[in-house]
């Protein structure tokens, strides 16, 4: 399947994900009009790499901000790798925030809530 | 020399050029809503925010606000269509948006127009929206986020939801009566 990598542009995040490292970042703002659309390479990626995936799954989150329509197709991509793991992964998140940003930090604490899989709640300067 | 209908036109130039001063409009927009425009309007604001906002918090609160109310009146403009019966058609899409800065706070204007029919249901929504407290409005989210429902459009109810939250106080709306098909929605969003 190979890895997924994908520019960010104004409105939507930069991608990585790495089959190899099972390293998996979205880093930037999404903000796109259509969600769904921009999502769904993601969503069918995880899905290809859950076959067969490392010992290891990371999913780093640094988003500066997202719309609420993105917020959705967030969950959905958390709900995949959600259940992954215990299939021949242990999926961790890190969740990054810049510093004093309670909305993200407040979005990431409310994932973490309905997830079941480990958060790491990372405070950074600036992403 | 000038008719007084061209005097006329002319000055009212300068009275709308005073009333938006006097509003402290940082921007204006009345016509159709696009993407391209939604890309410029955010770009323009980004950067004027940068200018005149120290305070990276409200920056950020001020950009958040503005995207849901974009995207609100881009993807309530896809519920209008069919043959129109009163206002026409483009008419009926357009769409108006404005920003202003006040000494302690921001406001976010926007209007447009909305099926009758659907005019109970957001006011429902809003009139809950506005008797909930910051808590409460974060276990709604959480709710809404986690139902399941989402449009074909991706939206997903939590627009609303998500600007209350961040503009920390009461959303000030009104629906005026249009013809028979058509209220207009009035929002005004301050964030301080």
């Amino acid at each position: 399947m190979g890895n997924l990598s994908m520019e960010g542009s104004p409105k939507t995040p930069t991608v990585n994900f790495n089959e190899e490292s099972g390293v998996l970042e979205v880093r930037g703002r999404s903000i796109p009009e259509n969600s769904v659309e921009f999502y769904k390479p993601l969503n069918e990626w995880v899905e290809s790499y859950g076959q067969s995936p490392k010992s290891v799954t990371t999913f780093d989150v640094k988003l500066e901000y997202f719309n609420t329509s993105s917020s959705k197709c967030i969950l959905d991509l958390f709900k995949l790798l959600e259940n992954l793991d215990g299939n021949n992964t242990e999926v961790k998140v890190n969740w990054y925030f810049e510093e004093d940003d309670e909305d993200m930090e407040e979005a990431g604490e409310d994932y973490q809530a309905i997830i079941n899989l480990p958060f790491k709640m990372i405070e950074v300067e600036e992403i | 020399m000038k008719n007084a209908q061209t005097l006329m036109a002319l000055s009212n130039i300068y009275e709308l050029y005073k009333t938006m001063e006097r509003d402290h409009t940082m921007l204006s927009f009345k016509g159709v809503v696009t993407p391209d425009l939604l890309t410029s309007v955010l770009q323009i604001m980004e950067s004027k925010l940068n200018h005149v906002e120290k305070s990276n918090k409200t920056k950020k609160k001020v950009y958040n606000v503005l995207v849901e109310c974009l995207q609100n009146l881009y993807h309530h403009n896809e519920d209008i269509h069919g043959k129109d019966e009163g206002i026409s058609f483009l008419f009926s899409k357009s769409a108006l948006l404005m920003i202003s800065k006040n000494d302690d706070h921001y406001e976010v204007k926007t209007g447009n127009y909305i099926l009758k029919e659907n005019t109970k249901n957001l006011q429902g929504k809003l009139d809950n929206i506005n008797e909930l407290s910051k808590d409460e409005l974060r276990e709604l989210y959480k709710a809404t986020l986690n139902d399941g429902k989402v449009s074909s459009k991706g939206t997903a109810g939590l627009g609303m939801i998500d600007i209350a939250r961040k503009s920390g106080n009461k959303l000030e709306y009104s629906f005026l009566p249009v013809d028979k098909k058509y209220d207009f929605f009035c929002l005004n969003v301050k964030i301080n």
